[in-house]
């Protein structure tokens, strides 16, 4: 009787001590997450690695070791070449596009209007709608027999009668029509970060510029946009990395066509290792994809320590 | 004169203002006014090149929004997001809650490497991560079943929450947990009893983040799921609203009208949290 007594109030106290030391309670908290994220992204990582130098198919259960074949593989077919340039050409064009309209339509977004809640609510909808499904709206309009925006190009004479863009048809359209796109689902993101940025840079160095006789451009180019450095590195970061690595949009609109003349990097993994079976080969090409997510991260943890600096 | 000048430039900007915004708004927006006005317009007036479209040149119709709901399995893709979404919420907050918040309170140069090492794999894409999945999948005999989408989601749902619910539970003074703890209560007991009760408001961000990033998802759905009665409503709409060259474009628009506009309700308001967690504390 005592000795459970005793037994239970052992085990209480041990609970209680759990409970109490930090040292052993922090990682029995963080364990499970770190686990989970472990097995859930490194260890999949790592399987990618060891695909890439594999002979792996989807049907197949045997593996052996080809070492670097599968990368010459890659490297030597002309489509790799295709989509690198195209994922390369659609992330920088779209990011630049979206650093211009961002700027633009924060500072549009941070002076008090009437209305500015459904406008801020409206902007936001193409990164928040699922992407998947405003592809397919933009499936509708780029249409080949029924787009609006020709028809709109010829009502107002912009097109001639005879002129009937087929958007995702013709290689160099298709492109443009993906890059814009792209650009519509990023931009809200990148305004509401850079949003952020504007609102919290104190109304005071504005005032005091103002005194000081510095006019509206002045204070955009000299003030604003040198202390909006860092939250814009943010966003472009975002963006590059929502770019690079994508392939909803090309996807959804043209499965890479027409000819694998819109490929890109994640497109083309997906239809080798998923659709064609050669998880290998899939795995080796999405491996490329990989330097651009380190160079991010390191940028990110600079950005984030010098936060801690200051 | 001067003053004049003055007014003159006043009405130009906000004149550009105005130009501004106009334009943005009709980009941002135009591609789910026009879902709307295709959702309700019936297939001849779609399909009649020499009519204005953006009139309806014949009465609008629910037609679409019916062949949607009672012969495609929509409803069933709208169930089935809504379960996964569930499950991986809270599969999410169960890893992510204690996790942040043991990140938030720890202390030593690990405590914050730590947690923007868990953020960072946040950005590890599913394209990286989809062939070994595949594979993963099949191996576990999960193909074609929502579970495979409940496994997998949380790996980037936790690292997202728990980045997120670090920042809240950082900006809860410890005062008020050192004075439960003095009041009797262990440092467990003071987490659950007095920090998580005032901390409802974080929580319910991370469930609208979890929830919002799965009904995005899309490449994992895609290669996991072949069987339409299993798709989510993402990947269900563009994969198999297609049949061969035949676009059921009004079912489409609504389909996707449908699904995206009470998501962008909710998240609108959370949005500024939202931001607060993607912008790593480059804003002070």
């Amino acid at each position: 009787m005592t000795a459970t007594a005793a037994a239970i109030s052992a085990a209480t106290a041990r609970r209680m001590r759990l409970a109490d030391d930090e040292r052993r309670l922090w990682p029995l908290m963080l364990a499970p997450a770190i686990l989970y994220i472990v097995l859930l992204v490194g260890f999949p990582f790592f399987l990618s690695l060891f695909y890439s130098v594999s002979n792996v198919t989807v049907g197949s259960r045997d593996m052996a070791f080809v070492g670097l074949e599968n990368f010459r593989r890659v490297v030597e077919s002309g489509t790799f070449w295709i989509a690198l340039g195209n994922t390369l050409i659609f992330t920088i064009v779209s990011q630049l596009f979206v650093l211009l309209f961002a700027n633009m339509l924060a500072m549009a977004l941070v002076a008090d209007f009437r209305g500015k809640w459904l406008v801020r609510f409206l902007i936001l909808l193409p990164w928040v709608a699922p992407i998947s499904l405003g592809a397919i709206g933009w499936l509708w309009i780029y249409d080949s027999i029924y787009s609006v925006i020709n028809w709109t190009g010829q009502a107002l004479r912009i097109l001639g009668p005879n002129e009937w863009p087929i958007w995702l048809g013709q290689p160099n359209l298709a492109m443009a029509s993906i890059i814009i796109v792209q650009i519509w689902r990023i931009v809200p993101l990148a305004t509401v970060i850079i949003l952020a940025g504007l609102t919290s840079i104190p109304q005071d160095i504005h005032d005091a510029a103002a005194v000081d006789g510095a006019g509206f451009w002045r204070r955009t180019f000299q003030i604003t946009l040198p202390l909006l450095l860092p939250i814009t590195l943010v966003a472009v970061l975002f963006g590059i990395i929502f770019t690079f690595t994508d392939m909803i949009v090309v996807f959804v609109l043209t499965r890479g066509g027409p000819y694998d003349q819109t490929q890109v990097l994640a497109t083309w993994a997906f239809f080798t290792g998923i659709q064609g079976g050669d998880l290998a080969g899939g795995a080796a090409i999405s491996l490329f994809l990989f330097p651009v997510l380190v160079a991010v991260a390191i940028v990110f943890l600079m950005l984030a320590r010098r936060a801690e600096v200051t | 004169m001067a003053r004049a000048g003055g007014r003159l430039r006043r009405i130009a900007r906000s004149g550009g203002h105005a130009g501004v915004l106009v334009f943005f708004v009709t980009f941002l927006v135009f591609p789910f006014y026009w879902m709307l006005m295709t959702t309700f317009k019936t297939t001849i007036d779609l399909h009649d090149v020499n009519k204005n479209p953006f009139l309806f040149n014949e009465p609008p119709t629910l037609e679409h929004l019916k062949v949607l709901f009672e012969d495609t399995q929509y409803l069933q893709w709208l169930i089935n997001t809504g379960a996964v979404g569930v499950a991986v919420v809270v599969i999410t907050l169960v890893l992510a809650v204690p996790a942040g918040y043991a990140l938030a309170r720890m202390t030593g140069p690990w405590a914050q490497t730590l947690g923007i090492a868990i953020f960072l794999t946040y950005l590890v894409p599913p394209t990286i991560l989809f062939i070994p999945f595949a594979r993963i999948i099949a191996v576990l005999g999960l193909q074609d079943s929502l579970w495979s989408l409940v496994l997998v989601y949380p790996s980037f749902t936790v690292p997202f929450c728990t980045w997120l619910l670090m920042g809240f539970f950082k900006a809860i003074p410890r005062d008020l947990e050192d004075a439960a703890m003095i009041d009797g209560l262990s440092r467990l007991g003071a987490f659950i009893k007095v920090v998580l009760p005032i901390s409802l408001a974080g929580v319910l961000t991370a469930i609208i983040f979890a929830f919002t990033l799965v009904t995005q998802e899309f490449v994992y759905g895609v290669t996991f799921i072949t069987s339409a009665s299993s798709y989510t409503v993402s990947v269900g709409v563009p994969t198999f609203l297609v049949r061969g060259d035949v676009y059921f474009w009004g079912s489409m628009m609504g389909a996707c009208l449908i699904a995206s506009v009470p998501i962008a309700i909710i998240y609108n308001f959370f949005v500024d949290r939202f931001v607060a967690g993607f912008t790593v504390g480059a804003v002070k």
